[in-house]
């Protein structure tokens, strides 16, 4: 495959000082022009940590990329150019997926990963729920002003050796920079184009009446790690992130049953709202067996004592797979044959009646209805 | 950690189950006081198990509910404030108040932030002391006693930049103002286990002998509520009214000695109204005289703020339990938890939450029979 790192990026609609194309050094942000960027093209730095001029298309991005970006993320084969041209593997036909995912954790440091593992799994497994394998991504950084040359590094880092675990290069990219006190240190948007072979489709409005329920894993690992290290959280857990890629599950999986109706990964929202959104989108009624979904002691505890619901709680290394009741078996063993799948479990099923609606059964065979998150948990005060 | 399970036990459950309705021979109506135990009675669906005719009636014991309007409004106007940061815990964000809610104060630029623990806004005082940090107190004796802390620290190590906004509430007082309610149904408490632990069981006493009611200690796990059920049912039918503790791993019969003395020092009991339900006299815990410089209400002058229930919201009649959520006329239409009319539909602990969230009908088309089966 042969790709292009782009050291000056593509348009850039949103503004900030930017390194777009158009721009060049000084280019005006949306709102008109940003007296910062008039300075003199290679303002004075204050070595390691991001300046303005980091973002300036200058010199200084071009040292940014060659210094941190290539050396992480690998260097393309061919000139760095404006885009990356992709080759097609077209034996088989199949058809092009295409996803886009920006990220904004804080912190960006978390047990278990980082932004940068995020940003790459997260549009890797977007692409995957599709049934696609990856074939490339973009990386598109907004460095905040004096943020520390050595976090860049270290995100960029991760970008690369996530990106290689999954099996995808990074072609393409750009970096903007904006002024101290108008970002989180740094966000990362990564979007990922993938190949979804002939015959394989799996859709949120495919699940039908009969259809088995499949978690890969137990839930709400990340959501609870993350939070453990936010400002202000004094609770301890050896809990880590679950963050990884999921297309050799998918692959797993699309081997054992090519025509799976759904896959859906329970990110933000976390598993509820999978359900919500299956159920809303074909019109059918969901069944989980409360006991059968898996939930760490640990996740449990914390959920318990702040109020949060884990299976409201974010996960990134998680899939909820939608199969036909003959292959559920068939499509479970594969699943826990793969390694981001060995705790894999049926927790449910799907039905005709109640369309829309999802339903917990507890071990009491009482049962009640699970809801999607109203907007954000918020801990609640005893 | 084994307590989630322990208490889950779906064998020992069913054991429960089976001695209320052994002891049963006619209708009673309980109240569980404390939103905490509505949501897990809902959640596990315990008021389907038990025998027809015990009913569970959810009473007013949930905090952010019972918060009054103009509480909430004097938030709003302190929180807007350009020198202020506003500390309170998450679940006060949604909480509308005559105009908008916290979350919306944020979202306009004011400095609002979730916290914790009160100390996390005692901390975040004595690191910006440019600023005017404020800490929502709101709650029963089960927070009251950490935020006193917070006031005492505050205090002790002389900070000028931490005031609070209390709206402290006591649990005991709720019977004396359910029992001679018109259309009062109640025969028997469930009391908040967490408030006892604190408090103690001595306050029931009274309440109990005066209104000839049961009044059990209960926990939250579906093992101890149970157990407060069948305890209550097993006093009515052989016609006594106790204060009994169905909770005593938790609830020493004295309670917190630490905690109490740390509350008693920093609050003292006040009348207080109780959103939907009006005001009920000692209810609360107010700034005792010593401790008055830390009182927010005083600093931005946001005392004279009145308001005035929005019409159409019959929050007061669930939180009495005189009405059941699913039939309140908004419920689940004109009033959900994206679009609440009220508290009781905002806080995940509120009692129109609760049943919105595992129990609404119509939106999803299911009818509730169904989903109780």
């Amino acid at each position: 495959m042969t790709g292009h790192h782009d050291p000056a990026g593509g348009d850039d609609p949103t503004g900030s000082t930017g390194s777009g194309r158009g721009g060049g050094a000084g280019a005006p942000g949306k709102a008109g022009p940003d007296p910062s960027a008039w300075s003199c093209p290679l303002p004075s730095r204050a070595p390691g940590t991001v300046v303005m001029g980091h973002g300036s298309g200058g010199a200084m991005t071009s040292e940014l990329i060659e210094q941190v970006f290539l050396p992480a993320l690998g260097r393309p084969a061919g000139p760095l150019g404006d885009s990356a041209v992709l080759d097609l593997p077209s034996r088989q036909g199949g058809r092009l997926a295409f996803t886009t995912d920006a990220h904004v954790v804080q912190p960006l440091f978390f047990p278990g990963g980082c932004i940068g593992d995020l940003a790459v799994n997260g549009t890797v497994n977007d692409l995957a729920m599709a049934g696609a394998g990856p074939l490339a991504l973009s990386c598109a950084f907004v460095l905040e002003e004096g943020t520390d040359l050595a976090v860049v590094d270290r995100v960029a880092r991760a970008i690369g050796q996530a990106a290689r675990a999954a099996g995808v290069p990074v072609v393409t990219g750009d970096t903007k920079v904006v002024q101290a006190g108008r970002g989180d240190g740094l966000y990362v948007t990564t979007a990922g184009v993938g190949l979804v072979p002939a015959g394989v489709g799996p859709r949120p409005d495919r699940v039908l009446p009969g259809d088995v329920v499949l978690l890969s894993g137990p839930i709400g690992a990340h959501g609870i790690a993350v939070l453990s290290v936010r400002e202000g959280m004094d609770f301890v857990t050896d809990l880590r992130s679950d963050t990884a890629p999921l297309a050799g599950l998918v692959r797993a999986v699309l081997r054992a049953d090519p025509d799976v109706h759904a896959l859906r990964d329970p990110t933000r929202g976390g598993f509820a709202a999978v359900l919500n959104e299956i159920a809303a989108a074909s019109g059918v009624g969901v069944e989980i067996e409360d006991t059968a979904v898996p939930v760490p002691e640990q996740v449990g505890a914390v959920c318990s004592f702040l109020g949060l619901d884990p299976w409201c709680v974010a996960n990134e290394g998680r899939l909820v797979a939608f199969v036909r009741e003959d292959r559920a078996r068939g499509v479970l063993a594969a699943m826990r044959a793969h390694p981001a799948g060995s705790g894999a479990v049926a927790v449910g099923r799907c039905t005709g009646q109640d369309p829309g609606l999802v339903v917990a059964r507890s071990a009491y065979g009482s049962t009640r209805i699970v809801d999607l998150p109203a907007g954000e948990q918020l801990p609640r005060i005893c | 950690m084994r307590y989630l399970t322990e208490f889950r036990d779906p064998r020992a459950l069913r054991a429960l189950v089976e001695d209320i309705r052994a002891t049963v021979t006619r209708p009673w109506a309980i109240m569980e006081v404390c939103g905490g135990q509505t949501h897990a009675i809902l959640r596990y669906g315990l008021d389907q198990m038990l025998p027809e005719g015990v009913e569970l009636i959810h009473g007013p014991g949930c905090p952010v509910c019972v918060t009054p309007l103009e509480t909430i409004d004097r938030a709003l106007a302190i929180a807007s404030l350009p020198q202020v940061t506003f500390c309170s815990f998450g679940d006060m964000l949604r909480v509308p108040g005559s105009d908008g809610d916290l979350a919306r104060v944020r979202a306009a630029g004011g400095d609002v932030r979730v916290v914790y623990s009160p100390l996390d806004a005692v901390e975040l005082a004595r690191r910006t002391p440019d600023r005017q940090v404020v800490f929502f107190a709101i709650g029963f004796e089960t927070t009251a006693p950490a935020n006193a802390m917070a006031v005492h620290l505050a205090r002790a190590t002389g900070l000028r930049n931490f005031t609070v906004l209390v709206s402290h509430m006591r649990v005991p007082p709720v019977v004396d103002a359910v029992m001679p309610a018109p259309g009062c149904r109640v025969q028997g408490f469930l009391a908040a286990g967490h408030v006892c632990s604190v408090m103690g069981t001595g306050e029931y006493h009274g309440p109990a002998r005066r209104h000839r009611v049961p009044i059990v200690v209960t926990g939250f796990e579906p093992l101890d509520l149970l157990e407060g059920i069948r305890r209550t049912v097993r006093q009515l039918e052989a016609g006594r009214h106790e204060v009994e503790n169905a909770y005593p791993r938790a609830v020493p019969d004295h309670g917190n000695p630490a905690a109490r003395a740390m509350l008693e020092e920093v609050f003292g009991t006040t009348d207080r109204t109780w959103r939907g339900i009006g005001p009920i006299r000692d209810s609360g815990w107010g700034l005792s005289a010593a401790y008055r410089e830390f009182d927010a209400e005083a600093r931005f002058d946001v005392a004279g703020i009145r308001a005035d229930e929005p019409a159409g919201c019959r929050a007061g009649e669930v939180l009495q339990g005189r009405l059941s959520p699913p039939d309140c006329p908004a419920f689940a239409t004109a009033c959900t938890p994206r679009t609440p009319l009220g508290a009781t539909m905002v806080s995940g602990e509120g009692a129109c939450a609760a049943h919105f969230r595992y129990r609404r009908t119509g939106t999803a088309g299911r009818s509730r029979d169904a989903v109780n089966r």
